[in-house]
């Protein structure tokens, strides 16, 4: 089995782009499993029409006050480190959007006073489209913390399609802990960026990660041509290959804005996916 | 009664503190013995998250009968303070606390 | 002093390429907050020379003193978050996966654990090119983006703000919807969304007006690459007709602008200064000062 996430430190240089073609044409030729982990903004699924699978809520738990047995000796209060329960006069708060689901207030109260119960956070839905299947996160609006609802999506990858050889995982954009949840487990990172001072500002604070995760990398140029060779010196002297250079296309941009896949219908696209699916298969 | 105020400074002329949860004083004024005393607040400013519950808290152990503040409570103080039975008086941001005692007995500010 | 606050939902729409705009058009009459502190990019265009710095601390790490520890499997039991690494007799934390909840600090029988102060990242008090001042930050890989470090440079912005008797703070947000952006948006006066002509760029601009909604917070918004595709052009502008958002106005897809950030500038400096984008950036501009009785230079 292999597993590549596909991650950028810097928003909007590609990676759901990526992600999705780069899924959509290996699917043609192999049986493909695409995880969606940027659940705050989950896109993949606006250039993918698949038929639904499953659908489920995605669940965290969280403690829920009984006041029948509880004292009131204020130790829920003293255990958590994010108040996120409070004694407040004669009632124990819970705050949901608070917890991080440590379980300490739940286990070390004397009278079991919180039992931990499920709570919805968000959503998870199970498309398949011919050999591509592909599942996909949602954080409900409101819901703070991305950490839980990714590591649901690769929970149920592992249990409901354990036979899958290959996974892509699009990760959420940034060096932050959601990103350190979606890439931390994967065989190999592509790392999407722009060839301009942000992106290249941006790529080395995501190798930075990737190499404190120790995992092996490769990077893609996405709109090669739009600034300047910075990324490209910065690979060669950090010995960073680059598998393909998706060059800068108005009419690329153009069939992105309508939700289309963009290889169908653009050669330059589909050759350099091609390039780099080679590379991924020789890994 | 006893009325509490979201504070920036420590006495009747300073400022009103806008803000709830991350207010720097909460100045309690009990009209009875005409004693206007200072709870510190600004540890708060350093939560990442749930200053505004914490702040309900201290205002709770207080017992005021009116709280008079800026904008109001944030969604999860103000859960917190349904732990309390007080009323809660907003739009005196801007004033100093002096302006928002007297806004208030002149029944100028809004009830929340 | 007034507070605006710029936000996307969807990462590379231009942003903080608009902010630092905004910034230059605002001149010192302004105190910026960069407050994109996962890949925070603004710097890159504003040349800040810095005064100040700050290291910060969120959240605590646990730490197993390995000599008090007996290997009694206590503190991987109750850590719900696979922070305990153990080969069977070495007990250690994953600093990664430690969430800092001092679960296991309360259960270990010899205290072989405590908790320290996790340092998250640094802030910054910097001088930028138009004589304002600007407050940044660099949050620490893997650090947990709560938002604490936004609220710091905002605040800190919101001082200096008040102490220099500044009219304006304007604020480059997060991307998303999470903790960073709530805490970008608690207790702006105005929330600039810019969004681009896209499946996505809708997507995520409806999103983000969800969150904003909770927040009773009024708002305007800014196309960019408008000409990408008019069609969606259209629809975006349906949809804030709809939900009673300000239409700011609509920028053309210029790669001047990306021209000018290779050369650390804005798209208002030359040799772009003329161009028919930065006539647009500059009203768009007078129309939120306008808005907000804002001065300026």
């Amino acid at each position: 089995m292999k597993t590549i996430a596909i991650a950028s430190g810097k928003g909007g240089t590609g990676k759901t782009t990526l992600s999705t073609n780069l899924s959509a044409l290996w699917a043609e030729k192999r049986h493909v499993t695409l995880l969606d982990l940027d659940v705050e903004e989950p896109n993949s699924g606006l250039f993918l029409n698949g038929t639904l699978v499953k659908q489920e809520i995605i669940e965290k738990f969280i403690p829920v006050w009984n006041p029948d047995v509880c004292q009131l000796c204020g130790k829920c209060q003293e255990v958590c480190e994010f108040n996120a329960v409070m004694k407040l006069g004669t009632d124990i708060m819970v705050f949901p959007e608070l917890c991080h689901g440590c379980y300490a207030c739940s286990d070390l109260c004397p009278n079991s006073a919180l039992p931990m119960a499920a709570r919805p956070m968000g959503e998870l839905s199970h498309y398949r489209i011919g050999k591509l299947d592909f599942i996909e996160g949602r954080l409900a609006v409101g819901e703070e913390q991305a950490v839980p609802a990714i590591k649901k999506v690769k929970e149920y990858q592992k249990q409901e399609l354990p036979d899958a050889d290959l996974v892509i995982m699009d990760s959420p954009p940034g060096t932050s802990c959601p990103v350190i949840e979606a890439v931390k487990d994967v065989d190999f990172v592509i790392l999407i960026t722009e060839p301009t001072p942000f992106g290249l500002h941006d790529l080395k604070l995501a190798v930075e990660t990737v190499r404190g995760l120790e995992k092996e990398m490769a990077v893609v140029i996405n709109r090669d041509g739009i600034g300047d060779d910075g990324v490209e010196s910065y690979c060669l002297e950090e010995g960073i290959r680059i598998p393909a250079r998706i060059p800068q296309d108005r009419g690329m941009a153009k069939t992105y804005s309508k939700g289309k896949l963009i290889y169908p219908s653009h050669p330059a696209m589909k050759e350099e996916l091609i390039r780099l699916i080679d590379f991924l298969e020789a890994l | 009664m006893k009325i509490l105020f979201t504070a920036k400074g420590t006495t009747w002329d300073d400022q009103m503190d806008p803000r709830f949860g991350r207010a720097d004083y909460l100045l309690v004024f009990d009209e009875k013995g005409e004693e206007l005393t200072v709870v510190d607040n600004r540890e708060q400013s350093e939560q990442e998250h749930g200053a505004g519950p914490r702040t309900a808290q201290k205002v709770v152990d207080v017992k005021p009968d009116v709280v008079i503040t800026g904008n109001g409570p944030g969604g999860n103080a103000s859960r917190a303070l349904e732990a309390a039975t007080l009323e809660m008086y907003v739009g005196a941001g801007g004033m100093s606390i002096k302006e928002a005692y007297e806004a208030f007995k002149a029944g100028k500010l809004a009830k929340a | 002093m007034k507070e605006i606050v710029v936000l996307s939902g969807k990462g590379g729409t231009g942003k903080t390429s608009l902010t630092a705009s905004f910034a230059l058009l605002a001149g010192s009459s302004a105190v910026i907050a960069d407050c994109d502190v996962d890949a925070s990019d603004m710097h890159l265009l504003l040349a800040p020379e810095v005064e100040q710095e700050e290291m910060f601390y969120s959240g605590k790490e646990a730490v197993i003193d390995s000599d008090a520890c007996i290997s009694c499997n206590r503190c991987l039991e109750v850590c719900h978050f696979d922070a305990v690494e153990t080969d069977g007799t070495l007990y250690e934390i994953n600093p990664v996966n430690c969430e800092g909840c001092s679960y296991c600090e309360r259960v270990c029988p010899v205290d072989a654990i405590t908790m320290k102060p996790s340092l998250a990242g640094d802030w910054y008090v910097s001088k930028i090119r138009s004589g304002a001042r600007m407050v940044h930050a660099r949050l620490g890989i893997g650090a947990e983006n709560s938002g604490k470090l936004v609220a710091r440079v905002k605040n800190e912005a919101k001082d200096i703000a008040s102490r220099d008797s500044k009219a304006l703070v304007l604020v480059d947000g997060s991307p998303g919807i999470g903790c960073p952006v709530v805490s970008s948006l608690s207790g702006a006066d105005y929330i600039v969304i810019v969004t681009e002509p896209t499946v996505s760029g809708l997507h995520d601009l409806k999103r983000l007006r969800e969150l904003i909604v909770k927040f009773r917070l009024p708002s305007g918004c800014i196309i960019n690459k408008a000409d990408l595709n008019t069609g969606y052009c259209d629809e975006i502008v349906k949809f804030l007709e709809h939900e009673e958002m300000d239409m700011l106005g609509t920028l053309p897809y210029d790669e001047r602008i990306t021209a000018a950030m290779v050369q650390g500038k804005s798209i208002l400096e030359e040799p772009y200064s003329d161009s028919e984008t930065a006539g647009k950036i500059r009203e768009i501009w007078k129309k939120i000062q306008f808005k907000f009785g804002l001065n300026g230079e």
